[in-house]
C-alpha cells in the first residue's frame, strides 16, 4: 500500500514533531509511506478567505506531488476536507478526482482503511479531547451533537486503545475553538473568546493535555494557554498514538 | 459604518455579560436538542421539510397565484410589493384611507426588514410593538438583536430601568413577574384601543388561501381580534402548498426555536370576521434576486426559527447588533449580502465555518457552505480591502512554488510574518492575546531528508 504523506505547510514549518509522529505511526502499521518533497500547501487559506481563484497554483502543485499513490494521508482534518471538496486541476482532471477520493485524515485512515483494532502505545495522562469542526462536521469523524443520529467517534475510539490514558470531554463536546483560518486575526476578539471558553471547560476536568486532530485548533489554544501561563499543554493525536510503551 | 469585528470587540469588552449571553442562548440550544431527541424521525422530518420547500421554490409562481386566488375568494385583499418602500406605502395608504391612529403590531421580521416603524413615524404615525421583547427594544430605540428573542441582549436590570423610564415601574424592582405584569397592563390598553393590527405570517397555505401566525404571547390574536382592520405582511417565501404540510413545519418550528413542542399560539386565519377588513401584503424585496442566485436560492427555505443563531458560537459571543442588520446571525449573513453587498461584505466572514448552523437548520439550508460561497462572490465583486488582496496574492505566489516556499521558510520561518492567519496589518492580531508558536530548529522536510535520506 503506497501512502503519500501530506504535511500541511504550518505543520512542516512549526510542528515537525506532529509530522514525524504521523510518519512513524503509519510505518509501524505497515504502510509504505513517502513524503513528496515538492509539496507546499493545500490552498485552503486563500479559498476560505474568498480567494479560491488564487489557489490554482497550489492545486496544480498538489496534484503533481500526489499523483500515483494509493492513498494520501494527512494529520489535519481541515486540510483534508479542503482537498476533498475543492481540489481541481484542469490539466489533470482524472488525477485530481482520484486524489479527492483517496485523501484521508489520519484517524479516519487508521479506522476505516487500516481497521486498526489495537495500538501499542501508552500515555498515562489526563487528556481532554477537542473535536475539530472540519474533521467532525466536515469529514464526519464523529457524530455531532446537533443531529439525532447514533453516537460514534473515530479519534476517541483510537485514543481509548492507548494504555493509561484518562480521556475526558469538555461539557460542550463539539463547540468550535474559534481558530477558523484567517478568522483568528480578522475577528480576533471573538476568536480568542471562543478559545478561552474551550480551555475553561477542559480545565474543569483537570486535564494535563488537550489533544485533537487538527494542529491549527491546537496552535490557537496553545497560544492562549501560554499567554496565561497555564501548565496545560496541547498535543496532536498522532503524538499520543505514537507514544512508546 | 462599523463592521462585525469591531462591533463584536465592543460587545466582548464586557466579558461577564458576554458569558451570560452565550450561556443563555446555549441553554436554548440544549432545549432544542432535547425536544428534537424526543421526536422519533427528526432527521426524516427535516428532510421532508427541506423537500417541500425546494418543491415550493421551484413552483413559486403557481403557488403564489393559487394563494392569491383563494385568499381573494375568502374576501381578503391581496397586495403585492416589489420592495420595502412599496410595502410601507401600501400600509400607509390603508391607514390614511381609514384615518387610523391606533396601531398595534405583533412580531414580523419582514416589517423590520422594510423599516416600517421608522417609515410611519416619519409620517407622524406611531406603531406599538406588542411582542414583549420587541416592545422593550422599541422603548429603547434599538433594533431587535435576535429574530425570535428580540431583547435577548438585555438583562432583567436593563428591562427594569427601561420600564421605570417608560412605564413608571418602581426603580430597581427587577422581579420578572412584576415587570411582565406592568407590560401586560400597558399592552392591554393598547390592544383595546387599537384600530389596526399588523401581524406577520409564518405559513401561507396556497390551497386554502389561509395563513398561520405563531406566537407565544397571543399578542397577534389580541391585536387581530380587536382591531377593525388586520394587515398580514409576508415575504413571498412563506408560502407552502397544502394545509397538511403544516404538520411538518409546526412540529419543526417551535422545537428548533425554543425547544417547545409547539408555539403556545398557532393561529389560523382564513377570512375576516364580520365587520372586519383583512389585507395581505406579499413582499419581494430582493427575494426574487436571491431566487435567481443558484448557490443561494435555497436560503429562501428559511422558516425563521433562529436555531442557527442559538447554536452559532460566534453569534452567542458577539450579540445580534454586531451584525448591523435587521436579521442577524448565520441566516443574516447569507441573506443580507444579497440585499446590499457593499454594506454587508463583512458578514460572510463573521464565521469560523464550523458548520453547526447547517446541522440544526430544520429545513436543511447549507448555511456554512453558502457563507463560503458568499466570500468568493464578495471578493470577486471587489468588496475586500486592498491590503488583504495583496497579502493573499503574495501568499498564493509563494505557496505555488516549492522552491520559493522553502527559501521563504529558511528565511527565519517567514511564516511568522506572512502566514495565512498572520497577514493582517502592522499590529499582529494573533499576538494581542496569544503567544506565537515556538520556532523549531528544522522543518519536517529537513528532518525527513536527514532521517529518511533520499
Ligand atoms: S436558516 Fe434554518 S436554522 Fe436559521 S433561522 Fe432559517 S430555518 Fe432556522
Amino acid at each position: 500500500m503506497r501512502v503519500g504523506l501530506f504535511i500541511p505547510c504550518y505543520i512542516d514549518q512549526f510542528y515537525p514533531q506532529v509530522a514525524i509522529a504521523t510518519l512513524q505511526l503509519l510505518e509501524k502499521l505497515g504502510c509504505n509511506v513517502s513524503f513528496p518533497l515538492q509539496q507546499t500547501c493545500c490552498g485552503q487559506p486563500m479559498a476560505n478567505s474568498g480567494f479560491a481563484g488564487l489557489s490554482k497554483g497550489c492545486d496544480k502543485n498538489f496534484v503533481k506531488n500526489f499523483s500515483g499513490f494509493d492513498y494520501v494521508v494527512a494529520p489535519s482534518g481541515s486540510c483534508v476536507l479542503h482537498i476533498k471538496e475543492h481540489l481541481e486541476d484542469q490539466g489533470h482532471p482524472k488525477e485530481a478526482e482520484r486524489i479527492r477520493n483517496n485523501v484521508y485524515e489520519l484517524t479516519e485512515f487508521l479506522t476505516d482503511i487500516l481497521k486498526v483494532q489495537h495500538i501499542n502505545a501508552s500515555f498515562p495522562h489526563s487528556v481532554g479531547f477537542h473535536n475539530s469542526c472540519h474533521g467532525q462536521r466536515g469529514l464526519h469523524l464523529s457524530s455531532m451533537t446537533e443531529t439525532m443520529l447514533p453516537a460514534f467517534s473515530k479519534p476517541e475510539q483510537l485514543l481509548n486503545m492507548v494504555k493509561g490514558i484518562q480521556l475526558s470531554n469538555p461539557e460542550r463536546r463539539d463547540e468550535c475553538c474559534g481558530f477558523g483560518g484567517t478568522f483568528c486575526v480578522f475577528e480576533e476578539a471573538v476568536s480568542v473568546k471562543m478559545g478561552k471558553d474551550r480551555i475553561k471547560e477542559h480545565e474543569v476536568n483537570a486535564v494535563e493535555y488537550i489533544t485533537g486532530g487538527d494542529v491549527s485548533c491546537l496552535m490557537h489554544l496553545e497560544g492562549i494557554l501560554k499567554r496565561k501561563g497555564s501548565s496545560v499543554k496541547t498535543i496532536h493525536i498522532a503524538e499520543i498514538l505514537n507514544s512508546e510503551l | 459604518m462599523a463592521k462585525h469585528a469591531a462591533l463584536s470587540e465592543k460587545f466582548i469588552a464586557d466579558e461577564p455579560r458576554t458569558d451570560w449571553h452565550d450561556e443563555t442562548l446555549w441553554f436554548v440550544r440544549q432545549k432544542r436538542d432535547k425536544a428534537a431527541h424526543g421526536l422519533p424521525g427528526w432527521e426524516q422530518l427535516r428532510e421532508l421539510a427541506s423537500q417541500i420547500k425546494n418543491h415550493t421554490l421551484s413552483n413559486l409562481e403557481k403557488y403564489l397565484r393559487q394563494f392569491e386566488q383563494q385568499a381573494k375568494a375568502n374576501g381578503i385583499t391581496v397586495h403585492w410589493a416589489a420592495d420595502g418602500d412599496e410595502h410601507n406605502k401600501i400600509i400607509h395608504d390603508i391607514i390614511r384611507k381609514h384615518n387610523i391612529e391606533k396601531i398595534v403590531k405583533s412580531k414580523s421580521m419582514l416589517t423590520e426588514e422594510c423599516h416600517l416603524n421608522e417609515y410611519l413615524l416619519h409620517q407622524g404615525i406611531e406603531v406599538v410593538d406588542t411582542d414583549l421583547g420587541e416592545r422593550i427594544v422599541q422603548f429603547r430605540k434599538e433594533p431587535p438583536s435576535h429574530i425570535v428573542l428580540p431583547a435577548i441582549h438585555l438583562k432583567k436590570q436593563d428591562v427594569s430601568e427601561t420600564f421605570h423610564k417608560y412605564l413608571q415601574t418602581e426603580k430597581g424592582n427587577n422581579d420578572p413577574q412584576y415587570l411582565t405584569e406592568a407590560a401586560r397592563q400597558h399592552l392591554r390598553d393598547k390592544f383595546i384601543q387599537s384600530e389596526l393590527a399588523i401581524t406577520g405570517v409564518n405559513f401561507a397555505v396556497a390551497e386554502t388561501g389561509g395563513f398561520v401566525v405563531c406566537t407565544n404571547e397571543g399578542n397577534a390574536d389580541m391585536g387581530a381580534h380587536t382591531a377593525a382592520v388586520h394587515i398580514a405582511c409576508m415575504g413571498f417565501e412563506k408560502i407552502i402548498p397544502k394545509a397538511e404540510h403544516l404538520a411538518v413545519f409546526l412540529r419543526l418550528l417551535a422545537r428548533s426555536a425554543t425547544g417547545q413542542a409547539i408555539t403556545t399560539y398557532s393561529s389560523h386565519f382564513l377570512k375576516a370576521r364580520r365587520g372586519q377588513e383583512m389585507h395581505i401584503v406579499i413582499v419581494d424585496n430582493g427575494r426574487s434576486k436571491q431566487l435567481g442566485r443558484k448557490d443561494f436560492r435555497n436560503s429562501l427555505k428559511c422558516i425563521r426559527c433562529a436555531a442557527c443563531f442559538n447554536t452559532c458560537p460566534v453569534y452567542r459571543r458577539s450579540g445580534g447588533h454586531s451584525y448591523h442588520t435587521a436579521v442577524a446571525g448565520p441566516l443574516g449573513s447569507i441573506i443580507n449580502p444579497n440585499m446590499d453587498m457593499k454594506a454587508n461584505a463583512d458578514l460572510p466572514f463573521a464565521s469560523t465555518l464550523c458548520g453547526s448552523c447547517s446541522n440544526v437548520c430544520p429545513v436543511k439550508i447549507d448555511i456554512h457552505e453558502q457563507l463560503w460561497k458568499w466570500r468568493q462572490v464578495v471578493v470577486a465583486e471587489g468588496y475586500v480591502d486592498a491590503s488583504k488582496k495583496t497579502g493573499m496574492r503574495g501568499m498564493a505566489y509563494i505557496l505555488a512554488k516549492p522552491g520559493m516556499y522553502r527559501f521563504a521558510g529558511k528565511m527565519g520561518r517567514w511564516v511568522m510574518r506572512t502566514f495565512p492567519f498572520m497577514i493582517n496589518n502592522k499590529l499582529n492580531a494573533w499576538y494581542k492575546q496569544r503567544e506565537m508558536p515556538e520556532v523549531p530548529k528544522q522543518s519536517f522536510r529537513d528532518w525527513y531528508l536527514k532521517n529518511r535520506g533520499k
